[in-house]
């Protein structure tokens, strides 16, 4: 019974590992420009956590089969611990956490604690049962006024997220179900969701910010891919929540202002 | 057995009078509206092990929908992605509520913590009754959740407003969901009085010599839950109770302007991330009610079984009671990505690391126990080791998930679902199996049979790790979590064979828990008879008579002398020294 629990608490260890190392489930490809930060902490949490797994795991093993008892008069040893020892792995551990989380804080920071820079283009996101709405200011760079009262979901794009086309802000306001991005350029995001909370989620991007009905949160970050990416709703919202799923398509900057210009064409 | 001195019997007389009453003659008296902590101990274990039925087969459902979504099933028919999200919220309260925080407390916790500490029974026998049948009220109201118009709620066990404080957001979410707060509501007045006579009982009952440094883990492990509970349950209730006036008498705490299918709703001003503080401080506290008890089960298991003191006694307490207050200082970090102020969650970032101090040193402690001991691999140590192993493996997924800067990528993801099910639930019932194969021989009289024991933990062991270690990987790979469909978001196609693992997995280890429940029933009446103290033991409840007499010591009170855990003393005539046992001289190591 001894080696049977070695060998299977080994086994597990070793497997859960391997695929954790051969990487056949792994993060998706990262495109903007945090992803690589963010990557490689969760790769140095993963080794350091892997080590510590392994050892705990085998030596949990081991110890039940070395230790196991035998049926003749073995004795156990009569100790009640090591007063050194619990020093020394108390300190070590609290080392090794605080380290790891402080290490990881710097990037934290840079996403969360400063605001969007200058140059960076300012997009709304709704988010509504079950969908995701992209708003661009257009030319005068401010977003126009819009109504609870004026929100007609089933009309989509501006009437959706409810454009009081009464405001001359409003009038350039462009309000797209796909989210257009160019390259290489910050995105100054306000996040928004109309009747329950959501949650933005571009897995590509290792971006994810909760949209909460009251709250116009701001967020930033930098696409440096060309590419269609995938958004997916990560904050349960209802029966539909599973489909509540949108695209970003980030492309160049002369792209980018094609698709802008044409899309202002259209309203007119 | 103990010696009597004069000054125990004297204090425990006057306990007697204001504790003791006279065993019940009527049926009803005796196995119903019982006043004796055993029995309503076993009435919790039963009613713990119903739940556990009825969440069980909530995931078979919600694990069978996932992989076949067009099933049509005998009774049910076709799965909706609603039902899923309805089968997931009652899966989750259920198990929480109703299995994790009743079978260890109030199950094993009601009947041994009286025996352990050498008590004629709980300080408050009534409220203790009281406690039970309330919480069995709380059961048959969220059961009747299922059974109304519009189903049970869909807004998952943590029940976010504004989707749960509006009726119009989804199916479930009228009558269902009113149900589903109300039955969280009278479960947190139970557990309040549970927690009530768990922390009076450990303070004013123990026997003479039972000092706080001599009680067994098992002991602490309930005290400090009872602690949790007493200071998270209260803060759930009121958080539950203003979520049903924002749903019925039109307030708005947690909800804003917002706008529900195109109608603006009449609430103004509240916020959504209130609930969300408030519920986290009460649910982060809810997993260490969970688990805790687990922990002293496992230690308790590890020393008996290796034949050896536990590793480290005063630590092992040390660590509890700094998980215990560590505990109220993170729920922050459930909400990295709520909105919530990013400096907030570097404090609780930190916070949470620290937990990972005292987690460690009650690992290596259990290392350290097992080392150079002599080690019986009986069913009960089997599953105390899976314990350990299934604490280990959970808990360090936890450092990914308590970082902010991981947390963008992997929060609301299958690897929380891998992390917290491997963490508070499978590692919180292994160390309910360790409870029920070491503690039934005394509660029923009947040992139970060995073989299928072992069979069950083979299935169960590989089968859980089969189950959640793969939940990483999609999480890794960006698998939100709560989907009742996955063919949707494409980059979910090429995991639905993971999936399909998983279910497989979940399939062969909710079958191979019927091996459980047969050995259980055929044990308990059938099971070959078990002595006083068949594992060699050192606490209490296995000095007095098997199952023991309905003042637990039959007219006489032990008088303590010893640590709880003192195998293989040096020059003693057998591998153990119970508590009760004259004293060991002189107190050698500590």
């Amino acid at each position: 019974m001894g080696l049977a629990l070695l060998v299977v608490i080994w086994l597990i260890t070793f497997i859960s590992t391997y695929f954790f190392i051969a990487k056949t489930w792994w993060l998706p490809a990262g495109v903007s420009a945090a992803a690589a930060g963010i990557d490689r902490q969760f790769a140095f949490t993963y080794v350091v956590m892997g080590v510590v797994f392994v050892l705990a795991q085998c030596s949990l093993g081991y110890f039940v089969w070395k230790y196991r008892d035998r049926g003749k008069a073995a004795k156990a040893e009569y100790s009640h611990g090591n007063t050194n020892l619990e020093v020394v792995w108390t300190v070590l551990t609290a080392i090794l956490f605080v380290g790891l989380n402080l290490m990881g804080s710097r990037i934290w920071a840079a996403e969360r604690f400063e605001p969007a820079g200058d140059g960076a283009l300012k997009v709304e996101v709704t988010g509504m049962q079950f969908a995701w709405y992209f708003r661009y200011t257009g030319p005068d760079g401010k977003f126009g006024l819009t109504s609870p009262k004026l929100m007609d979901p089933s009309s989509g794009s501006e009437a959706a997220i409810g454009l009081d086309t009464s405001d001359p802000a409003a009038k350039d306001d462009v309000v797209t179900g796909t989210m257009f991005l160019p390259v290489n350029r910050q995105v100054d995001l306000t996040l928004r969701a109309v009747d329950v909370i959501h949650s933005f989620f571009v897995p590509n991007f290792r971006f994810k910010q909760d949209a909460v009905p009251g709250l116009a949160i701001h967020m930033h970050f930098t696409p440096n891919e060309i590419g269609d990416y995938e958004i997916a709703c990560a904050e349960l919202c209802g029966l539909g929540h599973y489909k509540m799923h949108g695209m970003v398509k980030v492309v160049s900057q002369e792209d980018f202002d094609k698709w802008l210009t044409a899309r202002e064409a259209e309203k007119q | 057995m103990a010696d009597g001195t004069g000054g125990g019997e004297t204090i425990m007389a006057t306990s007697e009078i204001a504790h003791a009453h006279a065993a019940p003659q009527g049926f009803i008296r005796k196995y119903v509206f019982s006043l004796d902590h055993k029995i309503i101990g076993i009435q919790y274990f039963f009613l713990a092990l119903t739940a556990v039925w009825v969440g069980m087969i909530l995931s078979l459902l919600m694990r069978i929908h996932l992989i076949w979504p067009d099933a049509n099933l005998p009774l049910i028919g076709h799965i909706q992605p609603e039902t899923y999200l309805s089968l997931l919220t009652m899966h989750g309260t259920i198990m929480v509520f109703f299995v994790l925080t009743t079978a260890p407390q109030g199950g094993f916790g009601n009947y041994f913590l009286p025996i352990q500490i050498g008590a004629p029974d709980m300080a408050f026998p009534v409220l203790n009754m009281l406690s039970f049948w309330t919480t069995f009220v709380a059961f048959v109201v969220m059961i009747a959740a299922f059974f109304v118009t519009g189903g049970a709620p869909l807004h998952g066990w943590t029940g976010y407003p504004p989707l749960s404080a509006i009726q119009s957001t989804g199916p479930g979410e009228g009558l269902g969901a009113d149900l589903w707060i109300t039955s969280i509501a009278i479960f947190c007045a139970a557990s309040l009085m549970g927690a009530l006579n768990f922390i009076t009982t450990t303070l004013d009952l123990r026997a003479k010599g039972m000092s706080l440094m001599r009680m067994p883990l098992t002991v602490w492990s309930w005290f400090i839950t009872a602690i949790l509970g007493l200071l998270a349950f209260g803060v759930l209730l009121s958080a539950g109770i203003l979520l049903l006036m924002d749903r019925n008498l039109g307030t708005s705490f947690y909800i804003p302007l917002v706008v529900v299918n195109g109608q603006v709703m009449g609430h103004r001003g509240g916020s959504p991330l209130l609930w969300q503080h408030l519920f986290w401080f009460f649910g982060h506290p809810e997993v260490y009610i969970a688990i805790l008890p687990g922990m002293g089960v496992a230690s308790q298991l590890l020393s008996t079984f290796s034949r050896k003191p536990i590793f480290g006694y005063r630590a092992m307490v040390y660590a509890m009671l700094a998980i215990g207050f560590l505990g109220f200082m993170v729920w922050g970090h459930h909400m990295f990505m709520s909105g919530m102020s990013p400096w907030s969650a570097f404090a609780f970032s930190i916070l949470t690391m620290c937990i990972g101090v005292p987690s460690a040193i009650k690992t290596f402690n259990w290392l350290g126990t097992l080392w150079r001991g002599n080690v019986r691999l009986y069913t009960p140590m089997l599953f105390a080791i899976g314990f350990v192993s299934l604490f280990v493996s959970g808990g360090l997924s936890g450092p990914f998930l308590a970082q902010p800067t991981l947390d963008i990528p992997l929060h609301d993801t299958y690897f929380v679902v891998g992390h917290f099910h491997l963490i508070m639930g499978v590692a919180a019932i292994f160390g309910i199996f360790a409870a029920t194969y070491y503690w039934v021989p005394k509660m029923f009289g009947r040992m139970m049979n060995e073989t299928l024991g072992k069979l069950h933990f083979w299935f169960t062991f590989i089968g859980t790790y089969a189950i959640f270690m793969p939940m990483h990987y999609l999480g890794m790979a960006g698998h939100p979590r709560r989907y009742s469909q996955l063919t949707e978001v494409a980059y979910l196609h090429p995991l639905i064979p993971l999936q399909r693992f998983i279910s497989i997995a979940a399939f062969i280890t909710i079958g191979a828990q019927v091996i459980f429940v047969l050995n259980l029933f055929w044990s308990i009446f059938r099971g070959p008879k078990a002595s006083d103290n068949p594992w060699e033991a050192t606490t209490l409840e296995w000095s007095t008579s098997t199952p023991p007499p309905h003042d637990n010591f039959g007219g006489h009170t032990p008088v303590v002398h010893n640590g709880p855990y003192e195998y293989g003393v040096p020059g003693a005539d057998r591998d153990f020294v119970m508590q009760a046992d004259p004293a060991i001289s002189p107190h050698p190591a500590h």
